[in-house]
């Protein structure tokens, strides 16, 4: 079974670094005496805290719950007490913190009761719901719920594509994963392959790891579905899903499109394996591989609980003297960390301790010198130099126009550059500009609708009450007409008294429209501002009055 | 700051280093076949460029190191050099230096920013300057048979020689005898029996121009350059010409005799792949290339000056923001056919 | 000669009147220059420019009666487009309009109020609820941060404070490695 395989576009070839880590087993990491678990774990609404401070969980407990669609649930990853609700450093180049469920854990390590979920006795939907309760999301690093992703929708899924690309140096939990429990990967592929429909299954795996691609292929050959396990050339980033798609199959998604679009869905073989322990286990989401690598002794792959310290893991593998600082992920899209003491999180796929021998400073920046290295190997096929360009002058508009949201934030561009320009961190910067600016427009236009608004009800209001007063007016002097036709006598006097009455009734109604003083304690120069504006805002008045009044107007 | 925390060991100092490498064979044959009096010319721009960048450093406030070092500077001096006669009196070169990193490179915003090519403007404006001392070149040695000295060389240069020397070696260049041959109502077959015109074309020149090319083909191979802008160059000298000729062979030299002037296989290596101010885009390079190609025969053929390499990409230079915005690839993805940069 | 300027001359009339009809026939309704004015201006209807609110300012720049750098607000950048869109140079922001100053919300301090409605009526964007006698309340997400609310309160319980940067709104820094330090720091 051989399969025709294509080249993406650009790409590097990186110095691997695999080999520190991927020689040892998966050590299970002890239970932590605390768990910091964040509630934003994932893409989309943050999970919504369902314990009190005080509480006892048990392991596998729903601590938060989904909140809306794109969400998943968090739960207790070992049993103890909630001891705070509320921010804590979490992993995230910001150094802000966020909300998260804190737990002293009791050692017991109880787990609630669960049980396997009959995925084919269950609707789709529902299974689906169950999985989000599960806090199931994408391991491979982007943590998008996975019960959104294993919904076909209208879009037929007829090929599955699992992701073992693992392409970025230094992390080997997937490798690890692949070579120890293909068959969960694969069984957890059976319930994909139940809610997508899909009849194609292939698994793609880069040349460089030669036993996972045998321990997948052999357990493959024991499932009652065809599974093709592929290898692909070892070339950064045959492991981004686009890029895979397009070895695999071809094919590329459109630009500003989903891979579902073209009926492909990718998952990563670790939500495979962590959704065959939800469903055949009934396991929620409470642990992962993660690799902890770089500078320390011992560089291998941990069994980790969600909430872990990553510095508990760099013990555990030996920390050494000299480290110059902590990155979640590769070193190519990795994030550093801004403490070692954050916990690791559903997207913690590999821990790499810096020092300067291992990744030395980066040199200064010189300009840019247009060589178009970085268009060579750029897989989205953009022109890096001309974003940077745009980014740097701040000319977002621009940006966007050269498809600066098609940028995958590989780093292939910045690995390139002769002038060592950090040209991802000009293209991240460029990219939170624009969506800060997006949301400060939609903030100002919902004020100006609002305002809007405002004006509208208070012309409305002033409307209504003139109205009301007129009718009132109106009533009044046909009531004493009535009356001066009766007597006869007074009618003199009577006409006379209406007339003061309707003069009443206009001057109250002029009050009624003067605007209230909020302004009694501004200073003189405010003051005469705003006598301004009322007198701007009285001219409008007017202009607004003309059509509806015809006693009251006045020069 | 954020990822990624690894490069390549590339660096801009690496990438000038290998176009003064590549340039090196260019320098050889000119040594062996016109005496060592570029090298003093060589020196002599290579000075006055590094003093004219660190002095042009401190005075925008830029650190002077990691900019001297990039070599770019280098890299316009030891080009400009190759473009100017070998003998050429030093102010010329001086001047010529000068006006390239100051006004050109620095003037314009520095390395990466620069609009044109500076070591086609240097020349240019020399040209348009000087154009008695910058068409005096000396001839061949197996023409002229004086082989100068060193010594010789650096006292013509820094003037201390009799006139009467300089003009010994001198002759007209193989398109300067073209030119002058076709104003006085030669046929090319007439003029080319000439004893400068040699194989394919000018004696001498011919092995200077394959010299250049064989370092530009280095480049290539390491992947300095892309094939697109030499190739589209070279191209299109061949096709203008070759479309000349086929018309009127006698009026117009052969495509053979155009693309083995140096000055085009110098141009179409070394001086229009210079990335700062050559187009980016794939179709643009070969557009870019094409362009400088056609006009340096168009040049050559009509203009007022016997050569046209630098004009040319001159021109072309001016064109690159145009050629980059229409000739935006498609992106990763993207709608099949070309896309523009812009909407508008 | 005479024959050139003639055809100069009547081409100039034509184009003229083509360019004078079609102004005529693709006549933009409303005022889309103030229109496109206050999509720029910042809509927190605050006043200091002069003007009651965003609208009244852009028109009046509209009108030519008002200067760009009225608005404390929209800062520089906000002068800086408007002088953009107008198509004359920005200017410095006129300070005595006020300075801008960090995105703060009101908040009401709730054992403080007395309910007197005096900030609701303040309030240009409705963004105050509450009842007359009844504890009133700052909708963070709607606030504009004008302080328009915090002068008319007579028990000065509204209070100006900082929005405060979260994860959900954090932004990549610009890479600050402007050539001139990190080349300084090395060279
Ligand atoms: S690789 Fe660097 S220097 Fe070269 S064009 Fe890209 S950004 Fe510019
Ligand atoms: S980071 Fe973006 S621009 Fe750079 S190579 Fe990757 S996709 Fe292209
Ligand atoms: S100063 Fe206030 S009211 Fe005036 S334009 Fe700016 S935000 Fe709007
Ligand atoms: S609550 Fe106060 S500060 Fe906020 S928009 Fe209303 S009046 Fe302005």
């Amino acid at each position: 079974m051989t399969r025709v395989l294509h080249r993406f576009k650009g790409g590097v070839h990186l110095p691997d670094h695999k080999a520190e880590s991927n020689g040892r087993p998966i050590h299970a990491a002890p239970v932590p005496r605390q768990l910091v678990i964040p509630l934003r774990q994932h893409i989309g609404n943050p999970a919504r805290p369902v314990v009190e401070v005080g509480q006892q969980v048990l392991k596998g407990q729903i601590i938060a719950e989904a909140d809306g669609y794109i969400s998943a649930a968090v739960h207790a990853s070992s049993s103890g007490t909630v001891t705070a609700i509320g921010p804590a450093l979490v992993p995230h180049v910001s150094g802000l913190p966020d909300d998260c469920i804190t737990i002293e854990t009791d050692g017991r390590d109880a787990w609630i009761d669960h049980a396997p979920i009959d995925y084919q006795a269950l609707a789709p939907a529902d299974l689906r719901m169950r999985l989000r309760d599960m806090g199931l999301a994408g391991l491979g690093g982007a943590v998008f719920p996975s019960a959104v992703k294993l919904d076909p929708g209208a879009h037929a899924c007829p090929t599955l594509i699992v992701n073992g690309g693992e392409c970025e140096p230094w992390i080997t939990c997937d490798d690890l994963l692949m070579r120890t429990r293909a068959d969960e990967i694969l069984q957890g592929v059976r319930v994909m392959r139940h809610l997508l429909g899909s009849t194609e299954i292939l698994v793609g795996i880069e040349d460089n790891k030669p036993e996972a691609i045998a321990a997948m292929q052999a357990a493959a050959a024991g499932f009652d579905f065809a599974v093709e396990v592929i290898a692909v050339p070892t070339i950064y980033p045959a492991g981004g899903a686009k890029q895979m798609i397009e070895t695999l199959t071809g094919r590329q998604v459109p630009s500003g499109k989903l891979s579902t679009d073209i009926g492909i869905q990718v998952f990563n073989v670790g939500t495979a394996y962590a959704l065959a322990r939800a469903v055949f286990h009934g396991e929620p989401l409470i642990s992962r591989l993660v690799t902890v690598t770089g500078h320390v002794l011992r560089p291998q792959n941990f069994e980790v609980l969600i909430g872990t310290p990553m510095q508990r893991l760099i013990d555990l593998a030996g920390d050494r003297d000299g480290a110059t600082g902590v990155l979640m992920g590769g070193p190519m899209m990795g994030m550093p960390m801004p403490s070692s003491e954050v916990p690791v999180v559903k997207a913690t796929n590999c821990i790499l301790v810096k020092s300067d021998a291992l990744f030395p400073p980066l040199p200064a920046m010189l300009p840019c010198i247009r060589c178009t290295r970085c268009a060579d190997v750029c897989p989205a096929e953009l022109q890096p130099q001309e974003l940077f360009r745009f980014a740097k002058a701040g000319d977002f508009g621009r940006a966007q126009e050269y498809h600066l949201f098609d940028c995958i934030e590989c780093g292939c561009c910045s690995y390139v550059c002769p002038s060592h320009i950090p040209l991802v961190d000009y293209y991240r910067y460029a990219k939170s500009e624009i969506w800060a600016r997006e949301r400060e427009k939609r903030a100002a236009d919902l004020a100006r609708a609002r305002h809007e608004f405002r004006l509208f009800r208070l012309e409305r209001e002033k409307k209504e009450k003139a109205e009301k007063l007129a009718a009132k007016a109106q009533a009044k002097r046909a009531e004493l007409a009535a009356e001066a036709a009766a007597p006869g006598a007074t009618g003199e006097a009577d006409a006379k008294k209406a007339l003061i009455a309707a003069a009443l009734a206009r001057a109250q109604a002029k009050k009624a429209e003067v605007a209230p003083k909020n302004i009694d304690q501004l200073p003189p120069d405010k003051q005469r501002e705003i006598e301004e504006i009322e007198a701007r805002r009285a001219k409008i008045r007017e202009l607004a009055r003309q059509p509806l009044e015809t006693d009251e107007t006045k020069p | 700051m954020p990822a990624p925390f690894v490069i390549d060991h590339s660096s801009v100092t690496q990438v000038m280093a290998w176009v003064l490498v590549a340039l090196l064979p260019g320098i050889a044959a000119h040594v062996w076949l016109f005496g060592p009096g570029i090298l003093v010319t060589l020196a002599l721009a290579t000075v006055t460029a590094v003093v004219a960048e660190a002095a042009m450093l401190k005075a925008r406030g830029y650190p002077v190191r990691p900019f001297l070092t990039d070599l770019s500077a280098i890299v316009t001096a030891w080009l400009l050099a190759l473009c100017l006669p070998s003998l050429a009196p030093w102010w010329l070169i001086v001047t010529g230096t000068l006006f390239a990193i100051v006004v050109a490179k620095h003037l314009y915003g520095g390395l990466g920013q620069n609009v044109f090519n500076p070591a086609m403007v240097g020349y240019a404006v020399l040209l348009i300057s000087f154009p008695v001392q910058m068409t005096s070149w000396p001839g061949p040695l197996a023409l002229t048979g004086t082989p100068l000295s060193l010594a010789d060389s650096a006292a013509i240069i820094f003037g201390g020689a009799p006139k009467a020397v300089l003009d010994a070696v001198t002759m007209a260049t193989p398109l300067d005898t073209l030119r002058t041959g076709l104003l006085q109502q030669h046929t090319v077959d007439e003029i080319m029996t000439q004893p400068i015109f040699g194989h394919v074309g000018g004696a001498g020149f011919e092995w200077l121009a394959g010299a250049f090319l064989a370092g530009g083909l280095v480049l290539w191979a390491l992947r300095i350059i892309s094939w697109r802008v030499p190739l589209a160059f070279l191209a299109g000298v061949w096709l203008a010409a070759g479309f000349l000729h086929f018309f009127d062979a006698g009026r117009y030299g052969a495509p053979w005799f155009h693309l083995f002037a140096p000055s085009v296989m110098l141009g179409a290596f070394f001086i229009a792949t210079d990335p700062v101010s050559g187009s980016t885009t794939p179709l643009g390079k070969l557009i870019f290339g094409f362009g400088a190609g056609v006009l340096t025969i168009i040049i050559r053929t009509w203009g007022g000056y016997p050569d046209g390499v630098a004009f040319a990409v001159l021109l072309m230079n001016v064109a690159v923001p145009l050629i980059d915005q229409y000739t935006q690839p498609r992106i990763y993805g993207g709608a099949p056919g070309r896309e523009k940069g812009s909407s508008r | 000669m005479i024959a050139a300027l003639l055809v100069m001359v009547g081409l100039a009339v034509v184009i003229g009147l083509a360019l004078g009809w079609s102004a005529v026939r693709f006549k933009v309704e409303g005022n889309p220059l103030a229109e496109k004015i206050d999509a720029i201006l910042p809509q927190t209807q605050c006043g200091q420019c002069g003007f009651p609110g965003c609208r009244p300012y852009a028109e009046a720049i509209a009108r030519g009666e008002a200067d760009i750098n009225q608005c404390p607000p929209g800062g520089e950048e906000g002068v800086k487009k408007l002088a953009e869109l107008l198509g004359v140079e920005p200017k410095p922001l006129d300070e005595t309009h006020g300075t801008p100053k960090p995105k703060s919300v009101a908040f009401i301090d709730e054992n403080l109020c007395i309910g007197c409605t005096l900030c609701i009526q303040a309030c240009p964007v409705d963004a105050i609820v509450g009842a007359a006698k009844q504890m009133h309340t700052v909708i963070a997400s709607e606030c504009t941060g004008c302080e328009l609310c915090v002068p008319p309160c007579p028990v000065d319980c509204i209070s100006m404070v900082p929005v405060a940067e979260d994860l959900p709104h954090w932004k990549f820094k610009h890479p600050l490695v402007m050539m001139k330090q990190v080349g300084g720091a090395r060279g």
